[in-house]
């Protein structure tokens, strides 16, 4: 296998891994949230790269598969009784599936029209679920506590779901390059850079959206349904908040879209500014707004994002940064 | 016959940009498309590809009807084409533009295939220095030779050239007829639109001539250039009539 002895992979699973075990190695809860959420934006950022990075699709909705899943999950996790394994296959199937139908319909607008059929998506499935009573309606569903039981009580469930977390990440960030590093992903990247001429180079541009879209809906859904067996309960305005997806499409430019350590980076760097501006009395309020002019000086100034800046400038760093 | 356009016709609202065009192509040749701007050449080059689908007749290609196909399929039948103005695939290698080409056209190769072909193939048009630098870096007419390299590296039946000699000086133009000649000589069909008139008369079996969508003369090199019709369409330039007029008595 190529793949495992290309640096660029490592170094990507090296930095997650050794920030991944951080909590593990100080025990405390408190550091376990941090990491907790900085593996999630890590994930979701590395999953919308494959859509937005590799295939040059913007989706400002892309947390509708995030909020869909974690619905799916909780709601066969409290009313069905399943473990929490099958909760999340569940999640990640179910936000594949509408994926899948969307990219029949949806993929074949280009540009700015594409980026706003995903956020009419995002807010049709929340006003769908407001109104859906199996998902609780607008008050949502809340887990009984006594479920935690089933993976030895609140305290020790919480570090079980971060252990699956970091593995998730770890899975997401294989699949990235592993796509990247395909052929399928090849034809991602023609259809990024000039989808008519790709069509005429024998790419199925159609068919190698959708699966691409579909791959970067599956692991969303899946995040989803860990983060509110977590957060023990889910609401419509909390599972489908339309800033996170542009905090993800943050976190994608930051790092270096189309790059596999690039999101890895970008949803770090992002979440600790963000820890940085939420405990600072002028920020704390503001800190969206900052998450905006971030990405206007991204795209002003280093359109291609820190990784994707060093790979233009150092091409020695062509091997190692992926 | 590997190409049969059978009274094609194309609009865009008001403008009948092709009008009823008629050819047939048999295996091995070079069919150059002239015209002065503005013909449909172009037009008719998307038609045959599925870039557009025509309002009337229809395209068939190695015995398949392929009118309205998707440019994929016809690429996938093994149909290739450059583009007038270059597409490349700015951030990507040289090596990776040809690769696409290998990876989805007519053979569809698995990476490590692809790279090889891709080497070869570069080495052919004379990019083999350049692949690992990105397309966007390239100047005109190393664009030119990646078009040509990417549609090659599909090893297609029918190759689709359009305009591979404009913006080239004299060296290069006598060079990039060359390399035409060699991919005709391996066995691919050839048509290309050209401004070029002295290199597309000499590499040329046969010559359709289209002026404002309608196909005007067709024949061998020498007889287009003595058509009446064809010296008046391009009166706008006499020189250029004359120029076809002393092409034929050579």
């Amino acid at each position: 296998m190529r793949a495992l002895r290309s640096p660029g992979l490592w170094l990507a699973l090296a930095l997650t891994a050794a920030a991944g075990a951080w909590p593990y190695f100080t025990g405390s809860a408190s550091n376990r949230e941090v990491a907790f959420t900085i593996l999630l934006s890590v994930a979701l950022a590395s999953s919308l790269n494959i859509l937005l990075g590799y295939t040059g699709y913007v989706s400002f909705g892309h947390i509708v598969f995030y909020g869909l899943g974690g619905y799916m999950g909780i709601y066969l996790l409290s009313e069905r009784g399943v473990s929490l394994w099958l909760a999340v296959l569940a999640g990640g199937a179910i936000a594949g599936l509408l994926a899948l139908l969307l990219g029949a319909s949806i993929l074949r607008l280009r540009g700015a029209y594409f980026a706003l059929a995903t956020i009419g998506v995002n807010e049709a499935a929340r006003a769908f679920i407001n109104n859906f009573q199996p998902f609780g309606g607008p008050i949502g569903m809340t887990l009984n506590f006594r479920l935690y039981d089933h993976y030895g009580g609140a305290a020790r469930a919480l570090w079980m779901v971060y252990g699956v977390m970091l593995g998730l990440t770890l899975l997401v960030i294989l699949v990235s390059y592993l796509v990247k590093n395909s052929k399928f992903g090849l034809g991602l990247l023609a259809i990024r850079e000039n989808e008519d001429a790709a069509e005429i180079m024998g790419v199925t541009a159609p068919q190698a959206k959708t699966w691409a879209y579909v791959l970067s809906a599956i692991f969303p859904g899946m995040i989803g349904v860990l983060f509110f067996f977590k957060n023990g309960n889910i609401e419509p305005h909390d599972a489908f908040r339309l800033h996170l997806s542009i905090e993800m499409i943050v976190m994608v430019m930051l790092g270096g879209y189309g790059t596999v350590l690039g999101p890895v980076l970008g949803a770090a760097g992002y979440q600790r500014l963000r820890g940085m501006l939420l405990v600072s009395p002028i920020f704390k309020n503001i800190q969206l707004a900052v998450a905006g002019g971030l990405l206007l000086i991204i795209v002003l100034f280093v359109p291609a994002g820190a990784v994707g800046w060093l790979r233009h400038r150092v091409p020695v760093l062509r091997k190692v940064l992926e | 016959m590997i190409l049969q356009v059978q009274g094609v016709s194309k609009w865009f609202g008001g403008l009948k940009a092709l009008s009823q065009v008629t050819l047939d192509l048999p295996q091995g040749q070079i069919l150059g498309l002239i015209g002065p701007n503005g013909a449909g050449k172009t037009t008719l080059f998307n038609v045959i590809n599925g870039v557009y689908a025509p309002e009337e007749g229809r395209v068939i290609f190695m015995g398949q009807d392929v009118t309205g196909k998707k440019p994929y399929h016809v690429a996938h039948m093994g149909m290739a084409r450059t583009h007038q103005i270059v597409q490349p695939l700015n951030e990507l290698t040289v090596r990776e533009n040809v690769m696409v080409g290998a990876c989805f056209g007519r053979e569809n190769h698995n990476l490590n295939e692809a790279q090889q072909i891709a080497e070869q193939v570069l080495e052919f048009v004379g990019l083999g220095d350049r692949a690992d630098q990105f397309a966007g870096s390239l100047n005109v007419a190393q664009k030119k030779r990646l078009e040509l390299a990417r549609a090659l590296a599909s090893r297609p039946k029918l190759l689709l050239l359009d305009e591979v000699l404009a913006g080239l000086n004299p060296s290069e133009i006598a060079s990039m007829i060359q390399t035409v000649s060699a991919i005709r000589d391996q066995g691919v069909t050839i048509i290309m639109i050209e401004h070029v008139m002295h290199a597309v008369m000499r590499v040329s079996d046969r010559i359709v001539v289209l002026d404002y969508g309608q196909q005007i003369a067709e024949g061998s090199p020498e007889e287009v250039s003595k058509n009446p019709k064809v010296i008046e369409a391009y009166l706008g330039d006499p020189k250029l009539a004359e120029r076809l007029g002393r092409l034929s008595h050579d």
